[in-house]
């Protein structure tokens, strides 16, 4: 699925307006660190990995986790618009609503084309890794990607995965920090600082890639370069901005949890014309 | 089912080395067996199939959690890994990830937990593992099986690999008694007869079932038929067995290496609750830590022989015949 950039931020925009409607819709959910991790998502889904929707346990595809699990807008509107048949566009409304495959957090049990359930903090590079050395094992293609958010590598478990993966040297593993600089109870700066995140992936043994995460240019060029990478994992640091797209949205701590009103909904869809 | 002839207790070799062993058997039928361990692999007997397939062995170092989820991840892609650990510290430790990354996808994660239980001895209290089967039962999904000698784990190890899905496996760092001398089968959720009896069951698992087996020798004396029954899968119950005993001798024993009031005891008792009400006892660890000291010091201070076992099943003989 290789696509222009400029095809991409029509898709981005059109997740975005998603991502506001179903959590507007299910009147709670993380629409902020949904709508940062846009670009990411959308490059991996439309450009860089090789995943065939029709065909969603296709041995050798590439793999994503949410390992952010609150994220899951932004994944469930993705994998909707790629197509998978578990996945359908006109139930993402349903978000969060008794019965739906559109759980809180991504469930395989609902939604068997999502790569791992997730949504309790910290677990996705661990998966990830178990995932590369499989593939590795088998001598696949595969390539695994998982986001986690900057609030989630105050996790002690990622600095485990952080070590385990330099040492076994998973070079198929790639791992995106969606920097927003925001988590539930504010500031990452205020609730424990993370900071240098860079320099710490480094000192783990990660090639490390700091970008601009909501620049599709720069991460499409960040994914190109950690395909190169061969001995070690990479991990790309994105610098991305909470709320991305919306402007009331934007830096707000508010909208990590909380979803927006209707009033709200019309006025952000309004900016994402 | 086998007469009573004298049990003679026989030394084999720890469930551990049992486990060790049958995970390389299964590692030569089936390229998918992956083996993860967190630094314990000489203890842990995983080191032998470290040696033959060092490309399946995937160290994870002293952190339990990551080598859980690792597990986890391997699962999804299609391997059958099994995660290796002091039962305290894979259960404990990599709990968390034991529910969300294993239980609630239900994947095919085999947990396998040794020196579990007092019988460890004298590494005390921290690493002894008294909670793990009441932890590892309240995950949904999960098989929870303990097996009591080198026969009947290696035969479970086998049958855990065939299973799709979850389970933990509860081994000990002492030689276990012989119990099986080839020709019986095991089956996940089907308890074995070890002894006839009508007068009272003794339901046992791990190394109680030796000491249960030696209890109903002592109970034969004294004019009381005991029956005892392996029950080495903890969840799913084998219901069937236990009804039959409610029914047939009308008094219940559990008998286990655990605390007493989280462990197989009280899944039993729910079952016999919700069958055939009957007087049951229960031997196990009461609620405390235990402390160092060797492996048969420790089981007998702390009530974990035949002589505690003979106790309970005077006792609710009599309470039967109130």
């Amino acid at each position: 699925m290789s696509k222009s950039i400029e095809e991409l931020q029509v898709i981005a925009k059109r997740i975005r307006r998603e991502i506001v409607e179903m959590t507007g819709a299910a009147k709670s959910g993380h629409p902020g660190g949904s709508l940062s991790a846009v670009e990411v998502v959308v490059e991996l889904f439309f450009n860089t990995m090789k995943i065939d929707p029709k065909n969603p346990s296709w041995p050798d595809r590439d793999r994503f986790i949410l390992s952010k699990g609150h994220g899951a807008p932004v994944l469930y509107a993705a994998m909707a618009e790629a197509g998978y048949a578990d996945t359908p566009a006109d139930k993402l409304n349903t978000l969060r609503k008794l019965g739906s495959m559109y759980q809180g957090h991504p469930d395989v049990r609902f939604i068997p084309s999502l790569e791992a359930s997730t949504g309790s903090l910290g677990e996705g590079v661990s998966l990830a890794l178990g995932m590369g050395l499989a593939a590795r094992m088998d001598g696949r293609p595969s390539r695994i990607y998982v986001m986690i958010g900057d609030g989630e590598s105050q996790e002690g478990q990622i600095w485990e995965a952080a070590m385990a993966g330099a040492y076994h040297k998973v070079d198929n593993v790639v791992c995106i920090v969606d920097y927003n600089q925001i988590q539930l109870d504010g500031f990452v700066k205020d609730i424990m600082e993370v900071a240098p995140l860079a320099d710490k992936w480094r000192a783990f043994g990660w090639h490390t890639i700091e970008i601009d995460g909501n620049d599709a240019a720069a991460v499409r060029k960040a994914f190109e370069e950690a395909a190169g990478i061969k001995g070690k994992p990479t991990c790309i640091v994105a610098h991305t901005i909470k709320g991305k797209g919306v402007s009331f949205m934007e830096n707000n701590p508010k909208f990590h949890g909380v979803a927006p009103t209707p009033e709200e909904v019309k006025l952000a869809l309004q900016e994402l014309q | 089912m086998p007469a009573k002839t004298k049990f003679e207790l026989k030394l084999g070799p720890a469930t551990r080395e049992a486990f060790g062993r049958a995970v390389v058997e299964l590692g030569r039928e089936n390229k998918d067996i992956v083996v993860c361990d967190a630094d314990l692999s000489k203890s842990t007997m995983t080191t032998y199939f470290a040696k033959e397939f060092p490309d399946r062995f995937i160290s994870c170092g002293i952190a339990e959690s990551n080598m859980t989820a690792i597990g986890a991840g391997l699962a999804y892609a299609g391997k059958i890994p099994f995660i290796s650990s002091f039962s305290a510290f894979v259960v404990n430790k990599g709990f968390e990830q034991l529910r969300v990354c294993v239980a609630y996808p239900g994947l095919n994660v085999k947990v396998v937990g040794t020196h579990s239980g007092v019988s460890i001895g004298e590494d005390g209290p921290s690493q002894m593992s008294v909670e793990e089967t009441s932890l590892a039962c309240s995950l949904p999904g999960f098989v929870v099986i303990a097996p009591a000698d080198e026969a009947s784990c290696k035969a479970l190890v086998r049958a855990a690999a065939a299973y799709d899905g979850p389970v933990f496996i509860r081994t000990g760092r002492p030689k276990a008694p012989v119990i099986y001398n080839g020709g019986q089968k095991f089956e996940i959720g089907e308890a074995v007869e070890v002894a006839a009896g009508t007068d009272v069951t003794i339901i046992a698992n791990g190394l109680l079932v030796a000491q249960s087996i030696l209890a109903a020798e002592t109970l034969e004396g004294e004019g009381i038929s005991a029956r005892v029954l392996d029950m080495h899968t903890v969840k799913p119950l084998d219901r069937d067995a236990i009804g039959r005993a409610a029914s047939e001798t009308g008094a219940i024993v559990v008998a286990e290496e655990h605390l007493v009031d989280s462990g197989m005891g009280v899944r039993v008792a729910q079952a016999v609750a919700e069958i055939a009400p009957c007087p049951m006892e229960f031997v196990g660890i009461e609620n405390t830590y235990a402390e160092s000291g060797q492996p048969d010091e420790l089981l007998d201070k702390y009530g974990l022989v035949a002589r505690d076992v003979a106790a309970a099943a005077r006792k609710v003989v009599t309470r039967k015949r109130r």
